[in-house]
């Protein structure tokens, strides 16, 4: 185990290429899915009063 | 994924009703989305577990470069992905521009921190890979620098969508700048080729047998369509995050315009 970690020397090299690649990954996809979750909870709560006042505007 | 609100089934105003913009639209573009995503999840996942455990376990190291060759299964594809990208946003720019397709602008803006993300994967990754096997982390070598240039031409296109008041002026612009920054695709491709550079020539794309060992091919195609499986699952996001925000924008305008009407 500890000579697979080792990679034969070159951990400092390969095990940071890795990590940058998933870093960058992984903080594509929460950045979205924070992104994502605040729209939508924007575009509900537009809606909410959006449903209310609409007839109102109708009468006008 | 987020689940989302049943209103996001609701195409956006003004949109819908043309006949024109049948595949414009974003309540069938979102149902489409929903239906492939599952699958493209399943293929992701399995081909990068397949991909991590040939590429760092049950793969030989290279003669030369020792076990630094395992960088390879991470950068390469990172590369390519950088190109695919870009090819995406170039194309997404061009329907936009001339069938002024609603969904392309949207898809042009998705994919630009995607591509600029995987090229900063595969220029950090290079740099790691290029310190024991070259010597040095970096050198301005023409391979190098082209791929350099097309991280700014993803970092120009994301500042002129930002940069107008009006989002249709900041995609217009946004859109020439990606169809200009075409002419980097081939220099990056045949960098290699047309002069003589540090990066090594490309191992698989050369017509006949790949000059690549097949117990290192594995890996890296594995890990191949895993990158272009999460580049996919993050276009498909990133274009439901750049939908929402619009309905947003477009729920508050109609707001502000029923306000001032009253």
């Amino acid at each position: 185990m500890a000579e697979f970690f080792a990679m034969g020397g070159y951990a400092a090299y390969i095990w940071p290429a890795y990590g940058i690649a998933a870093g960058v990954i992984i903080g594509l996809f929460v950045w979205s899915w924070r992104g994502l979750a605040r729209a939508e909870r924007a575009e509900a709560a537009l809606g909410r009063r959006e449903r209310r006042r609409v007839p109102k505007v109708e009468r006008t | 994924m987020t689940a989302s609100t049943p209103s996001s089934e609701q195409p956006v105003p003004g949109v819908r009703g043309s006949a024109l913009h049948r595949f414009a639209n974003p309540a069938r573009f979102l149902r489409l989305a929903r239906a492939v995503q599952p699958w493209l999840l399943a293929v992701t996942l399995v081909s990068l577990l397949a991909g991590l455990y040939f590429g760092l376990v049950a793969s030989p190291i290279d003669y030369q470069q020792k076990d630094t060759v395992r960088i390879m299964y991470v950068h390469v594809p990172a590369a390519w992905m950088a190109m695919f990208g870009y090819s995406t946003l170039a194309i997404a720019s061009a329907v936009g521009l001339i069938w002024k397709h609603p969904l392309a602008d949207l898809a042009g803006k998705a994919a630009a921190p995607i591509g600029a993300g995987f090229t900063i994967i595969a220029l950090a990754t290079g740099s790691l890979w290029g310190k024991p096997t070259w010597g040095t982390w970096w050198v301005w070598d023409a391979r190098l620098t082209s791929v350099v240039v097309l991280l700014f031409l993803y970092l120009g296109y994301i500042a002129l969508w930002n940069a107008f008041e009006q989002p249709q002026r900041g995609a217009k612009a946004a859109a020439v700048l990606a169809l200009v920054g075409i002419v980097n695709l081939p220099i990056i491709k045949f960098s290699v080729d047309w002069w003589n550079t540090l990066h090594q020539p490309a191992s698989i794309s050369r017509i006949g047998t790949p000059a690549i060992d097949p117990a290192m091919l594995t890996p890296l195609l594995l890990m191949a369509v895993a990158y272009l499986g999460l580049f996919l699952l993050l276009l498909l996001l990133r274009m439901r995050v750049e939908l929402a925000e619009r309905r947003v924008a477009a729920l508050q305008l109609s707001r502000s315009r029923a306000g001032e009407s009253r």
